[in-house]
This record gives C-alpha cells, structure tokens and sequence, in this order.
C-alpha cells in the first residue's frame, strides 16, 4: 500500500498539454525526488495534487491511503494531510512569521485570537526545527532564505504526512540548505513522504529514495537513487547527452569597458549603514567578471547601485568605455548601454499578466518600435530573435509570461535586455530556478556575448557557477571586497574563505 | 504557433462581443418598453450628446486607471473649470478663446499638481484626488457664491448643443473612411516589407467592413434625426476616443502605462520614468476634464455650484464595465466607450420610462456590481 498514488493525470492548459498521462507513487517515510526540464509539467503535478487544479480540471486518480481523494481546494488536501511548499514564496510580508504560520488556522477561543498561545506554539515549532528566527518579527524583514525556512515550518504546523517541497532550496544559503535537509531527515524518520522538486542534482542524489524523471509532461521513468547516475538522470530529463555545462572560455579582452570607484550604498531602512562601502572596480570588453559572496554580502546591492536603480542613497564615479558618465536612473544606464538582468524575476523582471512580446520590448521599447508611435510588427521579428536564440517554449511571442515555466520566464527577462543590444551586461542569480540543459544553454549564450565583446558582470550564489563561467572574481564579505582572483587562481576554497572573511 | 494567438485573442474580443451583445439587448429592450422611441434617430442623437461628457472623462479615467491610479476629482474640476469660463464670458465679458483657454489651462495644472503629488511625493491617488474632490467642490462654490451663472455666448452653448450639417457628416465619413483603407492597406504591405509573408490586400480590407459599415451607420442615424447631422459633443468625444485609443495602443507611452500599472517595479528597472509617466497622465485627465466641463456647461447654458458632482464615478464605472482592473495594467479605451455608452443608455432609458430618481441610481449601482461580478467569475473559470 502506498501512501500516495497519482494515476495518468492529465492536465491541459489553453494550447498547452502540461501533463499527459503521468503517475506517481510515494512511500510513507520516503524522501522521492522529482524533477526535469523547465517547464516538464513538475510545478503542475503538484497543484494537481495540493487542489490548486481542482477536481474536475484534470484527468485521472489521486489516491491517498488507496482511496481516491477529490479535492476542491487546497484546505481539502491539508486537510488530508497534503502540505506544499510553492516555488514562488507564499507568505504575508506585513504579518509576523507567527501569524503567518499559523494564517487560517490561528488558536482561537470564539473567534478571538489566542496570541500568547499563538507564539508559545509557534516559538515551540521553531526550536524543534533548530531555526532561531523570532516569530513576532515581520516576514517581510528576513532574508529570502529565512522566509523559505518560516514556509517550511509553516507547512509542517499542519501536521503534514505528505510533505511537497517545489525548489525550496533555490534562495537558500548553504548552511541554510543544511538545516533544511537535517530537518527533513527528520521528518523521513516520523514516516512522512516527501516530494522534493529541484534543479540542484547534488541535492537530489544526496537525500532521494528514489527519483522520478518529467519530459513533456510525460514520466520518462522512476529509480531508486541508487540505481542512477548524474548523466543518467541528466540525459533522460534533456532527451540527450549534456557534456560539459561551461563552455569553454576564449575570450579575447579589449579596453575597459566599466570602471567604477568609490561605491557606496547606503541601507534604506538604517540611513548611515552601508551596504556596499567604497567598492572599485573594472571590466574589460570580453571579460566575464564574476562577483561571489554570501548572501547578504551586499551583490545586487552593488549591481542596482551602478544602475541607479537603488532606492537608497547611494554615490560612485562610473567611467564607461574611458569617459566619466552620470548615471542617476536606469534610462541612464540604458543608453549608456548597460543591460540588467535583476533577480527574483517575478518581482522585478516580468510584468506576469502581459505577453512574451511586451515583456521583451520594454527594454529598449523606443530603439525597437518607435520613440512615440509602437510597431508591433517590427517588435515581433525583434522578440523572435531571442525567442529562437534562447530556445523559450512557448507557442508564440503572445503567450503570457505568468504562464510560462520558470526557466522560460527566466529567458524572456534575459532576452529583454538583449534586445536593448548592451555594451555591458549585469546578470543577477541568471539561473536560479533553471533547469540543466538550459543553463547550459545560458551558460553558452553568455559565453557568446563575452567572445562578442560585451562585458559581463555576473553575480550567483552558486560558486560552481562562477568559477566555471568568470576570467576573473572579484568576492564581497559585508559590503567589502575580500578577495580577486583571476579564473586560474580562484579555487572554491580561496573564494569562500575570502567569502566569509577568513583570510 | 497560430493556436495561442486564437486563443488569447478570442478572450479579448470574446468580451466585447459580449459588450455589444448587453448593449443590444437594452436597447432593444428599452425600445420594446418605451414603445418603440429608444430605437429613434432622436432619441439616438439626444443619448449619443448625454454620453459625451462621461465618455471624454472616461476616456482619460482609463488611461489613469490603467497606470494604477485613480481620479477621483474628475467631477469637482469639471464644475471648477465650467464654472470659470462661465464666470469670464458672463460675469467678466471676456471673449470666449480666452475663458475657455483658462478653462483648460487650469484644469490641466490641477491634473499637473494631483499628478505630481502623487508621484513625486508618494502620496496614494486615492488620497490625491479624495481631496480634490472635496477642495475643487469647494473652490467652484465660492467662485460662483452659491449661484448659477447663465451663459448667453452663442458659441460657448454650441460646443454643446449644435450640430454638424448633413453634407459636414458625410465628409467626415469620407475622410474616416479613407483612413480605415489607407491602414488596411499599410498594413498589409508592411507584413511584406518586414518579410512576415506576402501582403494579403484583399484579407485586410475585409476586415475594414465593419468598421466601415459602422461609420456609414453612425453618420446616417445621426443625419436622420430631422436633417441635423452630428452634435457637436458627439464629435468631440468620438475625437478624443480615436486620440485616446491612438496612445493607449500604439504608442510608447500607453505601453508605459500598462506596464507601470501592471509592475512599477519591473517597469523603473526596465528604465521607465514611473513619475514622469504618471504625471502626464494626470495632466491628460486635466486636459479632458476641462473639455468635458466646456461641453458640460455649453449643454446647460450655465455653471451651476454642484456641475458634476458625481460624475467621476459614472467615468469609473464605465471603465470597470468596460474590463479596466483598478489595480491597474489593464483595460481599453474601447471597453470604457462602451462602458458610458451602456451607462448613458441606462440613464435615457430609465428617464424615458420614468423611472424614479432614487430607483435609477439603486439600478445603476447594481448593474455595476454585476457586471464586475460576472467578469470576475468568467475570468477565473478560464
Ligand atoms: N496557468 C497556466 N496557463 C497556461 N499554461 C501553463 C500554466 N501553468 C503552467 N503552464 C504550462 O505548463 C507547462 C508546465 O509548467 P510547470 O510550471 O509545471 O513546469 P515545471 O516543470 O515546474 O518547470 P520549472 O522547472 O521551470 O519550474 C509549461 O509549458 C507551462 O508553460
Ligand atoms: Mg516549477
């Protein structure tokens, strides 16, 4: 007997088939991972289970405890004791994290919240997680990776037995993911069933029983972990052989194509903090500079700082391609040809209800279509050219960005500001949430635009990704930079020693 | 790839035949129960002029609505402006020009000032304009003390009571005409310029029919009630919609407005101006709220204390009728046409039927929570 059995589940989509027939099993106690390509129907399983995909709007059986269950609403699966963590952060930022763990379900006599009971319990579930994070403190006031962890206690405050996870990791800092998989062995031992979606396969051969492979919205086959290898895995999940992921770097440096001094950015929230303090730097045509540090260390800072899209205070010198420029908004920074891919593309990337096409003009809507009257057919062939190069599945350029997989959403953000065509290039977390074989897609494209002039400056949590993609790396500890590197000196132990300021 | 673009168009235009499908069964309706007047060149003239006013304002409400704002002092600067040029040509015996360029002027540095107080510093447009509604109320009460002021002007009352003749329609006609042509065939030749295919010359014109066939309609009806031809307001609105049509759709700072309203954040990061774009579009709203309180006043003959009050709402809910979100980044000029043409067709009907007061708002009021009702409910079964 199995604890949950999903049976050729089908589900369709206005012109898109995103689920065609897939079945899934997971075992009481069982840690089974999930994964796939972007966009290969994993997201969508899951809603499918949790009742965000009511009954009715799917094909097939779910069955917990060998009875089929027909759910209406996500409280009906909590209720059966399904819990899921969304990919995308659900939680209130203006509530404290112990209303937030307890949001619809707060303890209660006659309707009046029973605060003190309310944090007792919250605090008490906390601890039994080892997290030390106060539950009267706002949400919106912790870092990302903190947010997630008050997600998974929150799901675990129901008494879940399913426990479904959709790349819980992608935000979180190492230690954090360590206290994360400590809390889910944990779990495996009190017999709940886990299903981890993630992109990170150390991760997934790390903690998985078994693993199960999405493509197309079909399952290509499940394993014992075991039984796997990574390229087994990979090569099922892209339908072919994935060699190498970096390319090969050969890139040519011109002159300097950005050079900053003195950067200073101030926090918003304490006006005389700094964030980033007196930070220089250059990089040169061709060059890919990247930019490691934890989380924290102040690297979107210092990106939005020479873009001018820091809400804060902020002052730096900026010299592009040997001539001082004034940078003080991103139209600036546009037309001196700096591009931006920003982080959290769902917040500062995408405008999710418009389309594909008007996502990736706005950018450079002017130089594109018009500087007052619009040409939408002259944007569409424009949107075509990334729409190709980058391989985005969709249907057509008029596809709502909202409904498309978070690695494609991914490149049409990128695409945006390849249309701007950018002499320089600022690429924030390019592949958080994205799937193998388009990284390595990405990581080509990047190495392309390098080996075509443009100067890059890249920021990534993921260290792998740095070191295999940057000439050179420059490391910020607390707002400072600790440590450069050229691509044949930095090893992952100087970099994260300097990292974490241990020189 | 084709399938998508079906579909997706379909959701959009699916709506606004659903939009043409509810205004014709109230005027059919309206016709039956009125005993055959709705239906009449008359009666169709006579509401095409009553719809004028809240389509000029909901015109530049949506564009507001749009960026994620809203104007709720629509209402009490219309009475503002109407009521100084009313003052200057009556009162003061300026020449008209000048009365209606203060009109104007003014209304657009209220837009100017709204706009920037609630860009620059941050302030919400609701609050903005809340205010604004309650200040500019006040500020015509005192201008005109508590009275009304006649207008005698004959040129002033024609701005909202005179017609175009006949022949004037018909080549207005011409001209719209040729233009539909001239676009259809442009843009079948720039599918071939931009290499997307062969120009399909006779596909396009077949699609201009309607629109076509629409305006021999509109002019004819128009010409039919006893030989008068177009009003004059009706002229105005039809104008200021083609205008506002023009920039929401095809021009780069409607795509601005959209995407402002839909993520300012996504939108400043892609190096848009958030302010500067949602102070034009305030200054917009001013501009059409003073050519609004000119037909208004021109219609009565007068400025009245209490010109407008209301009126801002009647431009809301034509744009929400019409498929606007107030959270912004979304709706269309034609939608909140057609919004105040339903809420204008409500109001003659109701009169012709001598609804009571009191009933007509209770019936207005919730045919609009309705109609928002439904469209929620249709859009999230899809
Ligand atoms: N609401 C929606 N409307 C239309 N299509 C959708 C919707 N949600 C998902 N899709 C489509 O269904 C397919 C599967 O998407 P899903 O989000 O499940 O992918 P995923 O495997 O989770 O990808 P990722 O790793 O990027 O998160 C995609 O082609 C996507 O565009
Ligand atoms: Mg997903």
């Amino acid at each position: 007997m199995s604890l949950l059995e999903m049976k050729d589940i089908v589900k369709e989509f206005p012109g898109v088939r995103a689920l065609d027939g897939v079945s899934f099993t997971l075992e009481a106690g069982e840690f089974h991972s999930l994964v796939g390509e972007n966009g290969a129907g994993k997201s969508t399983l899951m809603k499918v289970l949790s009742g965000v995909y009511p009954v009715g709007t799917y094909e097939g059986d779910i069955l917990i405890d060998d009875t089929v269950r027909t759910f209406r609403t996500i409280r009906e699966s909590e209720n059966a004791g399904v819990s899921i963590i969304f990919q995308e952060l659900s939680l209130v930022k203006e509530l404290t994290v112990g209303e937030n763990i307890f949001l619809g379900q707060a303890p209660a006599k006659f309707g009046v919240i029973d605060w003190s009971r309310l944090y007792h319990e919250a605090t008490v579930l906390l601890q039994d997680l080892h997290l030390d994070i106060d539950p009267r403190v706002l949400v919106g006031n912790l870092g990302i990776g903190q947010q997630q962890l008050v997600e998974i206690a929150k799901a675990l405050s129901k008494n879940a037995r399913i426990l479904v996870l959709d790349e819980p990791t992608a935000a979180l800092t190492e230690s954090e993911v360590e206290t994360l998989f400590g809390i889910l062995r944990k779990l495996k031992e009190r017999g709940v069933g886990m299903i981890y979606i993630s992109h990170k396969l150390d991760e997934v051969f790390k903690m998985s029983d078994r693993i199960t492979v999405l493509r197309d919205g079909k399952t290509v086959g499940t394993q014992a972990a075991a039984d796997m290898t990574r390229d087994q895995v990979i090569a099922a999940m892209v339908g072919r052989e994935v060699g190498d992921i970096f390319p090969k770097p050969d890139h040519k440096f011109g002159d300097t194509a950005l050079e900053i001094s003195g950067l200073d950015v101030y926090s918003i929230d304490v006006p005389d903090k700094k964030l980033v303090d007196n930070v220089g730097f250059s990089v040169r045509r061709g060059e890919v500079l990247g930019i490691a540090g934890l989380m924290g260390a102040g690297r979107s800072e210092l990106l939005s700082g020479i873009f001018a899209s820091w809400q804060g205070r902020y002052s730096r010198k900026i010299t592009v391609g040997g001539t001082p420029a004034t940078i003080s908004s991103p139209a600036d920074a546009i037309s001196h040809g700096i591009g931006f891919v920003t982080e959290d593309r769902k917040r500062f990337g995408l405008i999710l209800e418009q389309t594909i096409l008007d996502n990736m003009t706005l950018a450079g809507l002017q130089k594109i279509s018009g500087r007052f009257v619009t040409d939408r057919m002259r944007e569409t062939i424009a949107a075509n050219g990334p729409m190709k190069s980058l391989r985005i599945k969709a249907n057509s350029t008029m596809t709502i960005a909202g409904t498309l997989s978070g690695g494609n959403q991914q490149k049409v953000v990128l695409g945006k500001w390849l249309l701007i065509n950018p002499k320089i290039l600022f690429l924030d977390e390019p592949t958080r949430g994205i799937d193998v074989g388009a990284k390595q897609e990405i990581y080509a494209e990047i190495n392309r635009l390098a080996k075509e002039g443009m100067a890059i400056v890249l920021v990534s949590s993921e260290l792998p990704e740095v070191l295999g993609l940057s000439d050179r790396v420059i490391v910020l500890h607390e707002g400072h930079i600790t440590g450069e590197f050229t691509r044949s000196e930095a090893t992952p132990e100087k970099v994260m020693a300097a990292a974490t300021g241990n020189q | 790839m084709s399938d998508e673009k079906k579909s997706i168009l379909s959701g959009q235009t699916l709506r606004a035949y659903i939009m043409i499908a509810v205004l014709a069964m109230i005027w059919l309706y309206f016709h039956w129960a009125t005993g055959s007047i709705f239906l009449t060149a008359r009666n169709l003239s006579n509401l095409m002029s009553q719809m004028s006013v809240t389509g000029v304002l909901a015109v530049g409400m949506l564009m507001v609505i749009v960026s994620g704002n809203i104007d709720l002092s629509v209402g009490s600067v219309l009475g503002f402006a109407g009521g100084i040029a009313a003052f200057m040509v009556t009162t003061m015996e300026y020449g008209l020009p000048t009365a209606i360029l203060a009109a104007i002027v003014v209304s657009i540095a209220i837009g100017l000032l709204q706009g920037a107080l609630t860009a620059y510093l941050n302030i919400p447009a609701f609050i903005v304009t809340l205010g604004g509604l309650l200040a500019w109320r006040g500020a015509v009460k005192w201008l005109l003390g508590g009275s009304t002021v006649p207008i005698s002007d004959k040129t002033f009352m024609a701005i909202g009571q005179s017609y175009v003749g006949p022949m004037a329609g018909w080549a207005i006609a011409a001209v719209a005409i040729a233009f539909v042509v001239f676009m259809a065939i442009r843009r079948a030749r720039s599918v071939k310029e931009l290499g997307l295919g062969e120009a399909n010359y006779t596909g396009e014109l077949l699609k201009s029919i309607v629109p076509i066939g629409g305006i021999i309609i509109f002019i004819w009806v128009m010409n039919a009630y006893d030989d008068k031809g177009v009003p004059i307001p009706v002229l105005i609105f039809v104008a200021v919609a083609l205008v506002g049509g023009f920039l929401t759709t095809s021009t780069t700072f409607g795509r601005y407005l959209y995407a402002i309203g839909g993520n300012a954040d996504a939108a400043r990061l892609s190096g848009i101006n958030n302010k500067r774009n949602v102070l034009k579009v305030f200054a917009l709203m001013g501009a059409l709220t003073g050519l609004a309180a000119l037909i208004f006043a021109g219609r009565g003959s007068s400025a009245t204390p209490d010109a407008g009050t209301l009126k801002e709402l009647d431009a809301i809910a034509a744009c929400v009728i019409g498929g606007a979100s107030l959270v912004g980044g979304r709706g269309t000029i034609f939608g909140a046409c057609l919004g105040a043409l339903i809420m204008a067709s409500l109001d003659n009907g109701m009169s012709l039927l001598n609804v009571r007061d009191f009933m007509q708002d209770i019936i207005k009021g919730s045919i609009l929570v309705a109609a928002v009702g439904l469209d929620m409910a249709g859009r999230k079964r899809s």
